[in-house]
């Protein structure tokens, strides 16, 4: 099924990535040959654009394939098909050299402070490195000014460059990683569940790192998380995917004022309200979230939609634009 | 600008890594401290005695033989007249050096195939995973009397002494690579493995600066273990006649005058003090290792 709507309506100049129909399956090897018997279909069938300078949001369950997806564009997995158009080069068949400079413009900011930085190694180093390997810098006293630059941009003090990851909290270790990725000087970022594992109370303190950076450097950045009031607050625009697949994406505010499939409508309707007299009409979503190896047939959310007919289960519902800027996949979507 | 570079510099002085870290917790493990420390004093030793010793290593005298303790002879002679003594730390040289060298052996086969095994994943570590397995069920005892008995007389006690560390070393080191393989393993999944592919890094920084110093701590705590397991060993082979062999002592083959009737009873000088040595030596290697082990611990590191 080639998508071409998105394609025609924006110009290729204010785009900085679009990623065309791209899959990822992780084969389920089995029996005694360890032949493929079965496919994870971890993204599947995925198109979408981020314009420069803007944050795209990308929420959905766990398990999803939310970070798969922002794994596979950030090219730490291999596309099984489909393209990765970044700065109008496809980069997802790059390679060795062209891979190692793409490195240099497209970086990850990880979840866990924790498993994320090097336990034997500080600050300095941690940061460093990878402008040593990229030959961006020399050894000695402009390595140890452009860590320190780079780190104090992050919300960190030049007496913490040869401190070590454990003398630091959860809010100060994301910043190492957010120090870490921009010492590269990338344009993009994939953020991947960047505040999910720090308190409330130090989540907004990195949200708001990430927005004046990106005010700052110009920065593009596809942010993941589960907490829809996290990606509210950083978003422009929003998609929301479910099983492998984006199901709806829309600028924030028509997302949450005027979404269309059924999905997305339950997931808002989930947030919690801080006010014990309104009660909420929920929307039910029945069941758990099926395998992502046996896909169920047609609409993948057929099994667990209220709405579902017949048609669902059999037609895979097309991921048009149904406004402008408005995208959603199901048949019955403004009818509903 | 250059006072706030001499302050960074102090700063880097007084950094507390994670290998300051473990060595205070170290410190403060009486334990363990006591073990190093009886480790030290015997290496100390069985270096320093035989050099200030009187007598030689050959230097026999029958009209002195089966001697008490005296005050010539602190630890009396054995059934030849040669100082007990000088053999007594002459054979630790001996037993420490083998087990040392048998644990170098095992560990770096282990740790490099177990590290090759982890990191290339697929065929690679499939191959020499069932290569592992394989000589991991090899019986180890009968394999190595066997192999003894079948050198016994062709080979000189020098080169028995060598045959030894390599055997033990060739044959302990699957458990090793089992570990490290799976420590390996587990480091791949961890994000900041993760983010050194991000960053670009070459595959040698990968190993050398990222996989490596997270395993050194593990690794050295299994070679110091491993190390006092080899000198049992060694000390068993030798008692049975199988492992290093006379006129080269050892603690092992000192201790073998104990199946003697007349000297286990009438002469406790000849056995007693190797059978300590070996059980002291073993024991505070074992403290040792133990105290590294929670030293290092990684979890109580954060």
């Amino acid at each position: 099924m080639e998508n071409k709507l998105e394609n025609l309506k924006t110009p290729q100049e204010d785009k900085i990535l679009e990623v065309r129909n791209i899959k990822k399956y992780f084969p389920i090897k089995g029996g005694f040959l360890q032949r493929t018997v079965a496919n994870i279909k971890a993204v599947d069938d995925v198109s979408f654009y981020i314009k420069k300078g803007e944050t795209l949001g990308l929420v959905g369950e766990s398990g999803c394939g939310k970070s798969t997806l922002g794994r596979t564009i950030a090219r730490l997995y291999e596309p099984t098909e489909g393209e990765i158009i970044y700065d109008g080069v496809d980069i997802a068949g790059l390679k060795g050299q062209g891979l190692k400079d793409l490195r240099k413009n497209m970086q990850i900011i990880f979840q866990d402070p924790y498993s994320s930085l090097n336990p034997r190694m500080n600050v300095s180093t941690i940061v460093g490195e990878a402008m040593l390997a990229h030959n961006m810098v020399n050894k000695g006293r402009e390595y140890t000014e452009r860590v320190i630059e780079v780190i104090e941009k992050c919300g960190l003090s030049d007496y913490h460059i040869y401190r070590y990851p454990h003398q630091f909290s959860g809010g100060q270790r994301q910043r190492i990683g957010v120090a870490r990725a921009l010492a590269l000087d990338p344009s993009f970022i994939v953020a991947d569940e960047p505040v999910s594992a720090l308190d409330v109370s130090i989540q907004s303190q990195v949200l708001n790192l990430l927005m004046d950076l990106q005010e700052q450097m110009g920065l593009s950045y596809l942010f993941i998380s589960h907490d829809l009031s996290v990606v509210k607050h950083i978003s422009n625009r929003i998609g929301v995917m479910y099983l492998g697949a984006i199901v709806e994406l829309a600028d924030k505010r028509t997302l949450y004022n005027d979404s269309l499939h059924p999905y997305t409508r339950a997931l808002l309707s989930a947030i919690p309200v801080a006010d014990p007299t309104r009660i909420k009409e929920m929307q039910p979503i029945i069941g758990e979230i099926p395998s992502n190896v046996d896909v169920p047939s047609g609409c993948k959310f057929h099994t667990r939609c209220v709405y579902a007919k017949d048609v669902c289960k059999e037609v895979i519902p097309e991921y048009r634009e149904i406004k402008p800027g408005h995208f959603v996949s199901c048949h019955f979507a403004g009818e509903i | 600008m250059t006072d706030e570079r001499k302050d960074l510099k102090e700063l880097k002085n007084k950094a507390v890594g994670p290998w300051q870290l473990a060595w205070e917790r170290f410190r403060k493990n009486k334990v363990a401290v006591v073990g190093a420390t009886i480790f030290i004093i015997i290496a100390l030793a069985v270096i320093i005695i035989p050099m200030v010793s009187q007598y030689e290593m050959s230097e026999f005298n029958l009209d002195d033989k089966n001697q008490p303790p005296s005050r010539d002879h602190l630890l009396g002679t054995d059934e030849q007249g040669r100082d007990v003594m000088l053999r007594l730390f002459l054979g630790g040289r001996i037993s420490i050096l083998v087990g040392l060298m048998a644990a170098g052996v095992s560990v770096v086969i282990g740790a490099t195939v177990g590290g090759v095994a982890g990191y290339y994943g697929g065929w690679v570590d499939n191959i020499l995973m069932r290569f592992a397995e394989i000589v991991y069920s090899i019986p180890f005892t009968p394999t190595v009397i066997s192999i003894s008995a079948a050198l016994m007389f062709r080979v000189t006690s020098d080169q028995k002494m060598f045959l030894v560390m390599a055997l033990i070393g060739i044959l302990s080191w699957p458990g090793l690579a089992r570990l490290v393989r799976g420590q390996i393993l587990s480091l791949r999944e961890q994000e900041f493995m993760q983010a050194t592919e991000i960053l670009g890094l070459s595959n040698r920084s990968k190993i050398i600066r990222h996989l490596l110093p997270n395993t050194l701590a593990f690794i050295i705590v299994s070679a110091t273990l491993g190390m006092a397991s080899a000198i049992l060993t060694e000390a068993g082979l030798s008692f049975l006649g199988l492992g290093v062999t006379p006129p080269i002592p050892t603690w092992g083959n000192m201790l073998q005058r104990a199946t003697n009737n007349k000297v286990f009873t009438s002469y406790p000088w000849m056995w007693l003090p190797p059978g300590i040595m070996v059980m002291l030596t073993v024991v505070s290697i074992n403290l040792l290792g133990e105290g590294l082990r929670d030293a290092f611990d990684p979890k109580e590191s954060r």
